[in-house]
């Protein structure tokens, strides 16, 4: 199978290109695209990518597989090829690229601290833990899942075109997760931090997140959910 | 929390809910309209004088001019905001943003002035 990779390494390429590269798929098998990007390593050392568990849960090897991001690891050729027979791989779109398959994430993680992404509760802590009820934490389900893999906020127009200014599905999904914790107190600084023409409004909800989210989260539902939130205070 | 001195309100929820009930005025102006043509089978430069002659329907048409001004800028100035960007343009991005945000309200401003003449005949 062919396959067309992004290369690009700044201290000897002089502008990124495509690498085109012909590699062995053993028949009756459906290997994960992550399988294809070692053997592709096993003959050239010099691709680069990152990856780390193989199994969808640290969220590194994020990348754009025949035009649709998603995690190596758990994406299956079958799944990206279909009827091209062709596998073009690229980083993920509107970060900046380190070297290949490697991107910068800087800008992703500054809108993910942006948000405060810890419990803020500012009465006294009691004896052993702070208590919720089920159907409180019932409310967390869908959203503390997240694995800030960055696949939903780099396959978002929105946060192409304002990454230091709109937050981003992944960091507005956490947002979202510490708006509706019961023991989060916190809610209305954290509604305030919001409200700007940007860092929620800016969602359109073209739902790229939620098509392209390898954990099958729905950052577009937590988005409206602030929204109401918004304007349930500010009305 | 982003500031921004350029956009209407300031405020991203303001300008969300100026944008819907904006776009509801707009969506009842465009039937009255349409139902005036519709229930006119004569239509003459008369008649269509006659329908906007009315302080009722001079107030309406005002409050649809002011909506579609205000529902334009907001909408125009998000355009501006994610496309006459540096990413595009460099350095220069904020002097073309400028200017595509003069010409915006320039625009806005001779159609709310020229409207406003019309209906109320000033």
């Amino acid at each position: 199978m062919q396959v067309s990779i992004y290369r690009y390494n700044p201290d000897t390429d002089e502008a990124p290109y495509m690498q085109d590269v012909d590699v062995d798929i053993p028949e009756g098998r459906d290997l994960m695209v992550l399988d294809v990007l070692e053997m592709m390593k096993a003959s050239d050392p010099s691709i680069s990518y990152r990856r780390s568990c193989r199994e969808g849960v640290c969220g590194s090897d994020g990348v754009n597989m025949n035009g649709r991001n998603g995690l190596a690891c758990i994406t299956p050729l079958s799944e990206v090829v279909k009827k091209k027979k062709r596998l073009v791989l690229r980083p993920l779109p509107g970060l900046p690229v380190i070297r290949d398959l490697v991107v910068d994430m800087t800008q992703f993680f500054r809108q993910y601290e942006k948000i405060q992404p810890y419990l803020q509760n500012d009465t006294p802590p009691p004896a052993q833990e702070r208590l919720q009820s089920p159907e409180d934490r019932d409310k967390l389900d869908g959203l503390y899942e997240c694995i800030l893999c960055a696949c939903c906020s780099t396959a978002c127009p929105s946060f192409w075109w304002n990454p230091d200014k709109f937050i981003g599905p992944a960091g507005l999904l956490q947002a979202y997760r510490f708006l509706a914790d019961s023991r989060d107190t916190a809610t209305a600084e954290r509604l305030a931090e919001l409200d700007d023409p940007f860092s929620v409004f800016r969602c359109r909800g073209i739902m790229n997140c939620v098509s392209v989210c390898p954990k099958g989260l729905n950052p577009t539902r937590a988005i409206g959910h602030i929204k109401h939130m918004l304007l349930q205070q500010g009305t | 929390m982003v500031t921004n001195a350029t956009s209407l309100t300031r405020s991203g929820l303001s300008d969300f809910i100026i944008q819907r009930v904006s776009a509801v005025i707009l969506a009842l102006y465009t039937l009255v309209v349409i139902g005036f043509l519709l229930m006119t089978p004569e239509l003459d430069y008369g008649t269509w004088v006659e329908f906007h002659a009315g302080t009722v329907m001079r107030l309406f048409s005002t409050l649809a001019v002011l909506a579609l001004a205000a529902h334009a800028w907001i909408g125009m100035w998000t355009v501006g905001t994610d496309y006459v960007r540096e990413h595009y343009f460099g350095q220069r991005a904020t002097v073309f943003r400028s200017i595509y945000m003069v010409i915006c309200v320039g625009v806005l401003f001779v159609f709310v002035a020229w409207s406003l003449q019309i209906f109320w005949r000033l």
